[in-house]
C-alpha cells in the first residue's frame, strides 16, 4: 500500500468538501441563522486546514494501483462523512454525534434514511447540507474531482471503477477526464431542467433545490415530516418523472447526445428497468384501487412509490407501510433489484439481475444439453466470463453482509420486518423501510451499535460492496 | 488528436503511453480482451474488443472522427487491410509491415491502398546499427535534418581527457567546432549553458559536429575514432539481412554467424559479398576462429535477449570492437544500460518512437511553426525537436547571444539551404532554416516557445 498517494488523494477530497461547505454556510447567512452558518464555515476551514496538511505532499511513486484506488475511495467516503457530520453538532442541530454521522452518510450514499423525528425543525442551512450531500454522493466525489483535476493519466480508472456503479465501467469518451466531465454536464443539466420544473409547479426555490438534490441523486431526504405528500400533484408527478430519470444509465443520454437513438433504445437494462416500473405500478393498481378516490390519484401515488423504490431514492407521497400486503412484498422487492448500473440509484442494478437470469438460464440449459457451448449476451454482445463471475460473486457478498447485518442489527429485539427493510433500505440506499422504519418513522430507534452496522450498509451498498470489504481485509494495510 | 490503435503489444503499449501524454484521444483495439484491459487498466485510453479488420469495430472506436490509425498488430496482412479500411473515413494511416517480400512493393502499397506510412522496424534497426557502425567509439548516433546532422554520445571513460577541461575550453584550447547538447549525469540530463560547466568521469555526452571535427575532437581527448572496416553479426535474422546488405554497400566485409543451414543458404545466395558461416555463435572457439578478437565492428541479433547480452560481454572482453545488443523486450532498460554495452538496439521502441515522431509533426502541421522530427534521448529524459521556419517570429533575425532562450533548451544546430551550421552566439535564425533543438522537462510545439516568458 502506497500511504502517500492516499493521503494525497483524501487531501484533494477534503480540499473540494471544505469547497463544498460554503454552500449551506451561503444559505445559513441568507436566512439569517448566524449560528449555523458558522459552524458550517468553521467545518470548512477545518476541511481547508486537513486537507492542505495531508495533500501537501505529492507522492514520487504516482501510480495508483487497484488497492490504492479501492482503499484512497473507501477511506476517502468515511472522511467526508465523519467532516460532514461535525457543523449538525456544532450547530446543535444534532446534538449526538452518532446520529449526526448516520445522518450524514445517510445522505452521501444517498440513502436518505433518517433519525430525525422533526424534520421541519432543523435551520434551513442543515436542510440545505443534508440535501447537497445527496447530490455530491449520487455521481460521486472522485468522478467530480476527476473531471476538475488533471490528477494522474490512466489509473484513474482504477478511482472511477470504485466508485461508479454497475457490474463493468466503460468509459464514454477516450479520457477518464473527459468521461468523467461529460457524467458531470449530464447530471448538472438534469438538475436545473428539475429545478426549473418544480418552480413552475409553485415550490419556492429552496423546496425545488432540496427535493432536486434528493431526486437526481436518488437520495431520498425530504425538508418536510410527510416527505413530499403535502407538494402539489403536478409537483409530485415532476419528481416521479425525475427520479425515473435519474435511475436510468447515463450512457443512454450519452448516445442520445450523440445522436445514436438507435443504440440508446436498444440498451436491454433500460428496456427492462422501465418494464419492471410499468408492471410493478401495475399490480400496485390492482392491488389498491380502493384506497384512493379515482385513477388519477392512485396511479400517481403507485408511480411515484415504485420510481422513489427502484430508483432507490426513498421519498413518499403516501405512507406505503399501510398499503396491502402484496403491494408492499412488490416494493420489497423492487427495493433489491435497485436501479440501471451506471445511474446515481443503488440496489442490486438492473442489469446485475439480468446476467443472473441469463445465467441462470444458460445453467438450466446444460443441465439438459450437458455439452452445450453458449455464450451470455447482453446488448447483441458477448459478456466476459469475468463480468458473470463478478456478479455472481457480487449477489454472494451481497446475501452474505445482508444476513450478517440482520444478525447484528438483531441484538435490538425488534421485530423482523423492521429489520429485514431497515437492512434491505440501508445496504441498497433506499431510506424508509417497512413497520418501525416505515415512511412516516425514522431510524433513531435502533441503538449505536446497530446504527454503525447501518452506516457500513449504506457505504458498502454506494460503493459495490468491494471497496468497504478491502479495507477489512489485513494484508491490503501492508507496506508490502 | 483522436487516434485509433490496433493491436494491443507491446508496441501498442508504448504507442498508448507515449501519445496519451501528450493529449490525443486514444481508442485502442484487439481481439484478446485481456490485451486490451492490460492498456485500459493501467494507461488512459478506450479499449474495443473486436477485429480492427471489421468496419463495424472501427466505427465503435470512432473512425468517422479519427485523424490517425495505427494498425500494429502481428500480421502485416491485418494491418494493411486495416489501414485500407480507414481509409473509407478519410483518415491518416500508419502501418507496422515486416516481411521483406511486401518491402519491395512498399511503395506500390502505400499508394493503392492509401496508406500514409509504412514502417518496417527491422529494417528501421538495420539502418540504425549501420549507423553505429561507422562511428565505432562514439556509442550513439542519431541523425536529423535528413541524415545531415550527426548527433554523437560518449561516455567520459578514465582515460578520456575531456574530464580536465571547461565547456568553454572545447572551442578556446582545443579549438575544436563541436557543440556539446547535453550531458547524462547519472540519472540527471543536463544541457550544459555557461563557459564553466566542467565534465565529470562517467557523465554521456552528447556533441554536434561535422564529421572531420567531431573526428578531430575525439582524437583530441583521446578517444580514437574511426569508421569500421569489418562486421560480424551473430543470428542470421530479418535484422541482420538488411543490416548486412546495407553493410555490404558501403563496403564493410561483414561475416554472419548463423546455426540455421537452410538460413545460410537464404542469406548466402541473397548476399553474395558476405561471409556468411553456418554455426552455433554461442561457441566461444568458434567466435574466436571467426577473428572476434580482431573485428571492428559486432552486432548480438539472435532471437534471445539473454543470448545477445551474453554474447555482447564477452565480446566487449574479448576485442575492441564497437558493440550493438538487439534487445527486444523493452522492460529493464535501466538495469541494462548499466551493463556499459556500448549500445542497445531495441526495434519495438524504435518503432513506437518512429510512429511518434510522424503522429506529432501530424499534430503540429496546423502551426506556424511545425516540429518535422522528434527524438526521444536518454530513455526520454530529453528532446531533439527539428523545426521547419516558416516565416518571420520573435525569434528570428536576432543572433543567438541575445535571444533569451529558456533554460533547459539549446539550439544545436541550423540548416540553411545546403549549408549546415553549428551556431554560434554571432549566428541568427532566418526564415527557411530548419532548426534543431535539444530540451529537457518542456513540450514545445512551436519554435518560439524556446524563448523565456
Amino acid at each position: 500500500m502506497n500511504f502517500s498517494i492516499v493521503f494525497y488523494i483524501l487531501g484533494w477530497i477534503l480540499r473540494f468538501e471544505a469547497a463544498f461547505l460554503l454552500l449551506p454556510t451561503v444559505v445559513g447567512f441568507c436566512y439569517t441563522e448566524r449560528r449555523e452558518a458558522v459552524s458550517y464555515l468553521i467545518t470548512a476551514l477545518a476541511c481547508l486546514v486537513l486537507g492542505v496538511l495531508l495533500g501537501r505532499r505529492k507522492s514520487k511513486n504516482f501510480q495508483l494501483y487497484a488497492r490504492e484506488g479501492f482503499t484512497s475511495v473507501a477511506l476517502g467516503w468515511i472522511v467526508i462523512s465523519l467532516m460532514g457530520a461535525l457543523p449538525f453538532v456544532i450547530a446543535g442541530d444534532i446534538p449526538n454525534y452518532v446520529d449526526a454521522l448516520f445522518e450524514t452518510i445517510s445522505g452521501f450514499t444517498t440513502t436518505g434514511a433518517s433519525i430525525l423525528s422533526d424534520v421541519e425543525a432543523l435551520s434551513h442551512a442543515s436542510l440545505f447540507w443534508r440535501s447537497f450531500t445527496h447530490w455530491i454522493g449520487g455521481m460521486g466525489v472522485f468522478v467530480f474531482i476527476m473531471a476538475i483535476l488533471p490528477l494522474m493519466g490512466g489509473s484513474t480508472m482504477n478511482l472511477m471503477r470504485a466508485e461508479s456503479p454497475g457490474p463493468s465501467v466503460s468509459k464514454l469518451v477516450p479520457r477518464a477526464k473527459d468521461t468523467a466531465k461529460i457524467l458531470y454536464e449530464l447530471y448538472i443539466g438534469i438538475t436545473l431542467a428539475e429545478i426549473i420544473l418544480l418552480c413552475l409547479c409553485g415550490l419556492n426555490l429552496f423546496d425545488s433545490m432540496t427535493t432536486t438534490f434528493g431526486t437526481v441523486g436518488t437520495g431520498g431526504f425530504g425538508t418536510y415530516n410527510d416527505s413530499l405528500g403535502s407538494f402539489s400533484p403536478a409537483a409530485q408527478n415532476v419528481v416521479t418523472l425525475f427520479m425515473i430519470l435519474s435511475g436510468i444509465n447515463y450512457s443512454f443520454y450519452f448516445c442520445l447526445l450523440m445522436r445514436q437513438f438507435k443504440n440508446a433504445f436498444s440498451i436491454e437494462e433500460v428496456r427492462w428497468y422501465l418494464a419492471i416500473i410499468f408492471g410493478a405500478v401495475a399490480i400496485i393498481l390492482i392491488d389498491t384501487h380502493d384506497m384512493y378516490s379515482g385513477l388519477e390519484e392512485s396511479s400517481r401515488h403507485a408511480f411515484f412509490q415504485v420510481a422513489s423504490i427502484i430508483t432507490t431514492t426513498g421519498f413518499s407521497t403516501v405512507d406505503f407501510d399501510l398499503w396491502p400486503q402484496l403491494s408492499k412484498t412488490v416494493l420489497v422487492i423492487l427495493m433489491f433489484i435497485g436501479a440501471c448500473a451506471g445511474s446515481t440509484g443503488g440496489g442490486i442494478k438492473v442489469s446485475r439481475i439480468l446476467l443472473l437470469f441469463k445465467t441462470i438460464r444458460k445453467e438450466l440449459s446444460t443441465m439438459i444439453h450437458p455439452r452445450l457451448v453458449k455464450k451470455i449476451k447482453m446488448d447483441q454482445r458477448n459478456v466476459p466470463d469475468e463480468v458473470i463471475r463478478s456478479t455472481n460473486v457480487f449477489i454472494a457478498i451481497y446475501s452474505a453482509i445482508l444476513f450478517v447485518s440482520l444478525l447484528l442489527i438483531g441484538v435490538d429485539e425488534l421485530d423482523f420486518t423492521t429489520n429485514f427493510t431497515a437492512v434491505a433500505a440501508t445496504l441498497n440506499n433506499i431510506g424508509p423501510g417497512l413497520e418501525l422504519v416505515g415512511p412516516t418513522r425514522n431510524y433513531s430507534v435502533y441503538s449505536s451499535f446497530s446504527k454503525f452496522v447501518l452506516m457500513f450498509d449504506m457505504l458498502a451498498g454506494r460503493l459495490e460492496l468491494f471497496p468497504m470489504l478491502i479495507l477489512l481485509v489485513p494484508s491490503n494495510w501492508r507496506k508490502y | 488528436m483522436n487516434i485509433i490503435i490496433v493491436g494491443c503489444g507491446k508496441v501498442g503499449y508504448t504507442l498508448v503511453e507515449q501519445l496519451g501524454g501528450e493529449n490525443h484521444d486514444i481508442t485502442v483495439i484487439d481481439e484478446k480482451e485481456n490485451k486490451v484491459h492490460s492498456i485500459t487498466d493501467e494507461l488512459d485510453a478506450m479499449g474495443i474488443i473486436g477485429n480492427g479488420v471489421s468496419y463495424q469495430t472501427l466505427q465503435e472506436a470512432g473512425i468517422e472522427k479519427a485523424h490517425l490509425l495505427i494498425a500494429v498488430t502481428g500480421s502485416d496482412e491485418q494491418n494493411l487491410l486495416c489501414c485500407a479500411l480507414a481509409k473509407r473515413a478519410k483518415c491518416q494511416t500508419i502501418a507496422r509491415v515486416r516481411n521483406p517480400v511486401y518491402s519491395r512493393d512498399i511503395d506500390f502499397l502505400r499508394k493503392e491502398l492509401g496508406v500514409t506510412m509504412i514502417i518496417n522496424p527491422e529494417m528501421a534497426s538495420a539502418m540504425e546499427i549501420s549507423r553505429n557502425f561507422q562511428f565505432p567509439t562514439a556509442v550513439e548516433v542519431d541523425t536529423f535534418s535528413k541524415g545531415r546532422i550527426e548527433m554523437l554520445h560518449f561516455r567520459v571513460t578514465k582515460d578520456c581527457r575531456l574530464k580536465e577541461y571547461k565547456l568553454i575550453h572545447i572551442r578556446t584550447t582545443l579549438k575544436c567546432e563541436v557543440l556539446v547538447c547535453m550531458v547524462k549525469r547519472g540519472e540527471e540530463v543536463i544541457i550544459p549553458r555557461g563557459a564553466d560547466f566542467d565534465f565529470r568521469e562517467g557523465d554521456k555526452v552528447a556533441i554536434v559536429a561535422s564529421h572531420k571535427a567531431a573526428n578531430d575532437f575525439f582524437r583530441k581527448i583521446g578517444i580514437g575514432s574511426s569508421s569500421v572496416h569489418t562486421a560480424m553479426i551473430v543470428g542470421g535474422g530479418t535484422i541482420a539481412f538488411y543490416l548486412a546488405r546495407r553493410l555490404l554497400s558501403v563496403g564493410i566485409s561483414t561475416k554472419i554467424i548463423e546455426r540455421d543451414p537452410d538460413r545460410c543458404e537464404f542469406l548466402s545466395e541473397m548476399l553474395p559479398k558476405a561471409t556468411v558461416i553456418c554455426g552455433d555463435g554461442t561457441n566461444e572457439n568458434l567466435l574466436l576462429e571467426e577473428g572476434l578478437d580482431k573485428v571492428e565492428g559486432f552486432a548480438a541479433l539472435t532471437g534471445l535477449d539473454e543470448e545477445n547480452i551474453l554474447l555482447s560481454l564477452y565480446a566487449k572482453k574479448a576485442s575492441r570492437a564497437k558493440v550493438v545488443t538487439k534487445v527486444n523486450r523493452i522492460n529493464f532498460s535501466g538495469v541494462l544500460n548499466d551493463l556499459n554495452l556500448d549500445s542497445i538496439s531495441y526495434p519495438r521502441l524504435l518503432t513506437a518512437e518512429t510512429i511518434i515522431k510522424y503522429a506529432r509533426s501530424l499534430n503540429n502541421a496546423s502551426l506556424d511553426s511545425n516540429v518535422e522530427n522528434l527524438y526521444k534521448l536518454e530513455d526520454g529524459k530529453a528532446e531533439a525537436l527539428e523545426f521547419y521556419i516558416k516565416e518571420e517570429s520573435a525569434v528570428t533575425g536576432i543572433p543567438l547571444a541575445k535571444l533569451p532562450v529558456r533554460k533547459n533548451i539549446l539550439i544545436c544546430s541550423i540548416a540553411r539551404g545546403n549549408q549546415l551550421i553549428i551556431p554560434g552566439g554571432q549566428d541568427e535564425l532566418r526564415v527557411g532554416d530548419s532548426v534543431v533543438v535539444v530540451l529537457t522537462n518542456a513540450r514545445l510545439h512551436n519554435i518560439k516557445d524556446i524563448l523565456e516568458g
